[in-house]
């Protein structure tokens, strides 16, 4: 749909993401950072720049930073330096932003997303750690502007990619990617709802083979859906201007979620002059190498990998594997599930059954009112035989309803099959025998009646003889 | 002779029960009334000090001292937050602050038992070396020429701190140091001024100017005691992330003023024609003072030393302009009301900021701009990194490096040059050493002809406290200086 849209046309999209770092505490103080506190009730000293007030950086913050980049496959910057962005604003206490500039933590790296011709890299320029400001509340008061500096100086990493991505759906996989290492490794919680992150996103157009077009930059995206709705509406936008003869100007602007188009912010000219220069308060970071190994050590198994290890171990498809691993919670789950079960009995449950009872109850994995366990319960009673899948599916709802574990459902319901040949034995003899009529009918050709059999058979086992059986059972005894 | 005490004297006094805290915090809070036409405080914690005072002999009674100098009243430049007292800098926008937290110095004083007396005047934010910019009037220097009777300047900025320990309104007391502004005004006062390494004293709490050259030190009347008070105030703080981990020394406890071996440089690019003949007199009979109590002169070059004045006068505005953004009217300090966001910030810092504050704030914002940044910023920081390496070579080959503090003596109030760069060229032979992050200390050396106290810089390599204080006391004990100001505001 897209590609049509904008056929004839280049899309080049490239996105910075700032992630609030996962930490019990700010960047540069030791205040807590805990999500919907009371205004103004998580405020140091140093968060509201009271006079002679020095930041001391957080160490784990940094650690959660490295790990990040090594997330990224990201090079490790063993000196960098924090900056001061200088500028005026009413939830900026310090009157500037203490932030990484010309020496981030992180440098290059990339990440790999799936797309529709298959596997591609996205390039990561580099990721740096800044103090977010705090909110400003305007419909509190008609005169007045309220500030709620609980957010200022919590801990973020922006991570900026180069401009590798030329669809929406590009850049939507590459911010689900990068998001999903992040919750990976726990340095991000990814809550896009509670702005824990956020996007913002660079478009171009261009004719293929001519030179790149003017960008903009659209502010503070915050779920998957804005970001792509927001860059399907700026492309069509600056091709609409450059097809009219006008031109794109260089300027931030913002997505308005109720309409879905975006407006103009500030253009180029009007942009700050944030006056960086090295933060005297604060040396520059230097990490030693053995620190840096022992991050890369304790790194978990990262969902590329995890991946991989899914199709070879499970001979999962790549289809499948990458809906698994794309969250952690998922993976985690699958693997409590697949272990000594069929794959992909699991996958269709998993990816089936248990996401559509989440989708329609609008639960996440980590919420699941089956768990693991439960869940593997009854994928046992399929593999051996007790229920067949419709039944397992009658069992799911029950188990979702009751809390009950399936097998007590089972039991309870008498689901559970009849599959011993010699108990189906004697129900095809009663039914053969009461019906010697139609016995004599089939076997002179009215194939037809086969169906009867099977059919009063069932009917007097309530439905809990294995079909299977019973049919292979008629077939021998009629063609006696 | 001096019938005033130091913190080594009333220690013994209080000791000997000789006198109490309360008797002595009495006398010196009489002396501040009897002195107020000098200017020197901003605040005066009359009652807190008497009750502080009492607790103190209390302590000492119960025998419970919190150090040997419990119970001794200093002055506090208002600079330092001090808990429930007014801190001001001096300027109009922080008027009616008063913090609910204590700056790690300040903090230091009061769990060695220190009495504060109140908070010393100073140039607004600390930037001046008259003490002309602060928003409380001019602090006046308790020195006057032999022939004249016009007022002079104390030196900035820490002009409140060094006039009130010249004239008996505290036994010692806190100054920062940026660009000179302890050891220019102990120039002035005749009185001693250390200012110790970048990160030797904790930053916290303390209203920063420029944050990578500020450094708190003490302004005494002796060097022993200069020795004693960077004892109580110095020390890593993990709450500032430029303080050192080098640990620090007993300063007084081993403080030797054998200098037998060492060796002295004197640089020549301090030398000039312009330097009053006094001063140079005292310059040199000082480096034979030295030689003849057994240390070596060398002539050294720090070749960079006459870039320092304009390195520094884009650095340290630079940092004071980012430094001061804070102070807009938001969340303390002054608001003046405004039509919207952008006007309140305005009028708010058009009427907070004095003159001299303001054009640093330009002149800081202009170097930091994009496209002047490269031209100005990184050249300062390159010549300053030039410096560094000046006093690295230096002290390869000598112990310490010897200058005057201050191009002249005491001037008058109403001469003051109204060209700024004439007056930042007080600065000159103090900009350096702040700088390349070292520690100097001025100390007063003779009166000139006008009987106003000339006073000489000794420097020595990063943490070589311990030695620039032995150097400074071998000058101390050979030439006695004694001359104290004749105390007219009495009259």
């Amino acid at each position: 749909m897209v590609a049509q849209m904008i056929e004839g046309w280049n899309l080049v999209i490239g996105i910075e993401i700032h992630a609030q770092v996962n930490s019990k505490s700010k960047l540069f103080s030791s205040s807590p950072t805990d999500f919907g506190s009371k205004p103004n009730s998580q405020v140091s000293l140093i968060d509201a720049a009271m006079p002679g007030m020095l930041p001391v950086i957080n160490k784990f913050c940094i650690e959660q930073a490295v790990k990040s980049g090594i997330g990224l496959n990201a090079k490790i910057n063993k000196k960098s330096i924090f900056d001061r962005k200088n500028y005026f604003y009413q939830d900026l206490p310090q009157g500037y932003q203490i932030s990484q500039y010309k020496d981030p933590i992180v440098g290059e790296g990339f990440v790999e997303i799936e797309t529709e011709n298959g596997q591609k890299k996205i390039g990561v320029e580099r990721l740096h750690l800044e103090q977010d400001a705090g909110k400003s509340l305007h419909d509190q008061d008609p005169n007045f502007t309220f500030v709620d500096l609980n957010r200022s100086g919590i801990a973020l990493m922006e991570i900026v990619s180069k401009p590798d991505m030329n669809s929406p759906e590009e850049a939507v996989e590459y911010v689900r990617k990068v998001r999903s290492i992040l919750r990976y490794l726990g340095t991000c919680d990814g809550n896009m709802e509670q702005g824990s992150l956020r996007a913002d996103v660079n478009v171009s157009v261009n004719k293929p083979g001519n030179e790149l077009g003017t960008r903009c930059e659209i502010k503070n995206l915050n779920s998957f859906k804005f970001i792509h709705a927001a860059i399907v509406y700026e492309a069509k936008r600056q091709i609409k201007l450059i097809e009219q003869g006008e031109s794109v100007n260089q300027e931030t602007r913002l997505f308005n979620t109720q309409s879905g188009e975006t407006r103009s912010m500030r253009s180029k000219e009007d942009a700050h002059d944030y006056r960086y220069f090295p933060d005297p308060d604060l040396l520059p970071l230097t990490l030693d190498d053995d620190w840096i190994k022992g991050l890369q050590d304790s790194i978990p198994e990262l969902p590329d990998q995890i991946k991989e290890r899914f199709i070879n171990e499970y001979f999962l498809s790549s289809y499948d594997a990458n809906i698994i691993v794309s969250d952690k919670a998922t993976s985690e789950y699958f693997e409590d599930v697949v272990k000594n079960r069929n794959p992909k009995l699991v996958t269709t449950w998993v990816t089936g059954e248990l996401f559509s009872i989440l989708n329609k109850k609008n639960l996440i994995i980590e919420d699941s009112p089956i768990t693991s366990k439960q869940l593997g319960e009854l994928i046992d009673n399929i593999e051996n035989g007790k229920i067949s899948n419709r039944q397992a599916k009658e069992v799911l709802e029950e188990m979702c309803e009751s809390g009950k574990g399936a097998s007590e459902i089972i039991d309870e319901k008498g689901l559970s099959q009849i599959s011993d040949e010699n108990e189906i034995e004697s129900l095809v003899d009663n039914v053969l025998n009461s019906n010697p009529e139609n016995v004599k009918k089939y076997k002179n050709g009215k194939d037809k009646l086969f169906g009867f059999f099977v059919g009063e058979a069932m009917k007097l086992s309530k439905g809990k003889a294995n079909p299977k059986i019973v049919n292979d059972l008629i077939k021998k005894k009629l063609s006696q | 002779m001096r019938d005033s005490h130091t913190l080594k004297s009333l220690a013994v006094l209080l000791e000997n029960k000789k006198i109490s805290s309360k008797e002595v915090t009495s006398e010196y809070l009489k002396n501040i009334e009897s002195g107020k036409e000098l200017n020197c405080y901003n605040t005066i914690s009359q009652e807190k000090a008497l009750i502080d005072a009492e607790k103190s002999d209390e302590r000492r009674k119960s025998q419970n001292l919190r150090s040997k100098y419990d119970g001794i009243p200093i002055g506090i430049k208002d600079l330092f937050c001090t808990k429930g007292v007014a801190t001001t800098a001096s300027s109009r926008i922080l008027s009616n602050f008063i913090p609910n937290y204590e700056s790690t110095v300040t903090q230091k004083c009061g769990e060695a038992g220190m009495i504060s007396l109140g908070k010393l005047n100073c140039d607004e934010f600390a930037m001046g070396s008259t003490n002309k910019t602060s928003f409380f009037g001019s602090v006046k220097n308790p020195w006057k020429s032999l022939n004249s009777d016009n007022e002079l300047v104390p030196g900035g900025s820490s002009g409140g701190s060094a006039a009130a320990v010249s004239g008996d309104l505290c036994v010692a007391s806190l100054g920062t140091d940026t660009g000179g502004s302890i050891r220019q005004p102990a120039s002035f006062t005749g009185t001693v001024g250390l200012k110790p390494s970048y990160g030797r004293v904790s930053r916290w709490g303390i209203v920063a100017f420029a944050s990578s050259l500020d450094q708190a030190g003490p302004i005494t009347k002796t060097v022993e005691d200069a020795a004693i008070f960077l004892d109580i105030i110095s020390g890593h703080d993990e709450k500032d992330s430029t303080s050192s981990v080098n640990p620090k020394e007993n300063y007084y406890e081993n403080l030797n003023p054998d200098i037998k071996g060492m060796k002295i440089g004197i640089p020549k690019e301090f030398r000039s024609d312009k330097l009053p003949a006094s001063t140079q007199k005292s310059w040199d009979e000082c480096a034979d003072l030295l030689k003849t109590n057994g240390a070596e002169i060398l002539d050294i070059s720090l070749p960079h030393t006459m870039s320092a004045l304009p390195a520094y006068y884009i650095i340290a505005p630079a940092e004071a302009s980012s430094n001061l953004a804070r102070y807009d009217g938001v969340r303390y300090g002054l608001r003046v009301k405004g039509n919207d966001l952008i006007d309140m910030y305005e009028k708010t810092r058009s009427e907070g900021f004095g003159d001299e504050v303001k054009r640093r704030i330009l002149i800081g914002t202009y170097v930091l701009s994009s496209g002047y940044y490269d031209a100005y910023y990184i050249k300062a920081q390159k010549i300053r990194s030039l410096i560094k390496s000046d006093y690295v070579e230096a002290f390869k080959k000598v112990d310490a490096i010897l200058t005057p503090s201050t191009p002249s003596t005491a001037f008058e109030i109403a001469n003051e040059p109204s060209d700024p760069v004439q007056n930042y060229l007080n600065d000159i032979f103090t900009v350096p050493v702040n700088l390349a992050g070292l520690p100097g200390i001025s100390i007063p050396f003779a009166n000139d002809e006008n009987n106003l106290p000339i006073g000489l810089q000794l420097i020595t390599n990063s943490f070589e406290e311990q030695k620039l204080l032995n150097v400074a006391r071998n000058i101390e004990e050979t030439i006695s200086y004694s001359e104290t100001p004749e105390k007219w505001w009495l009259k």
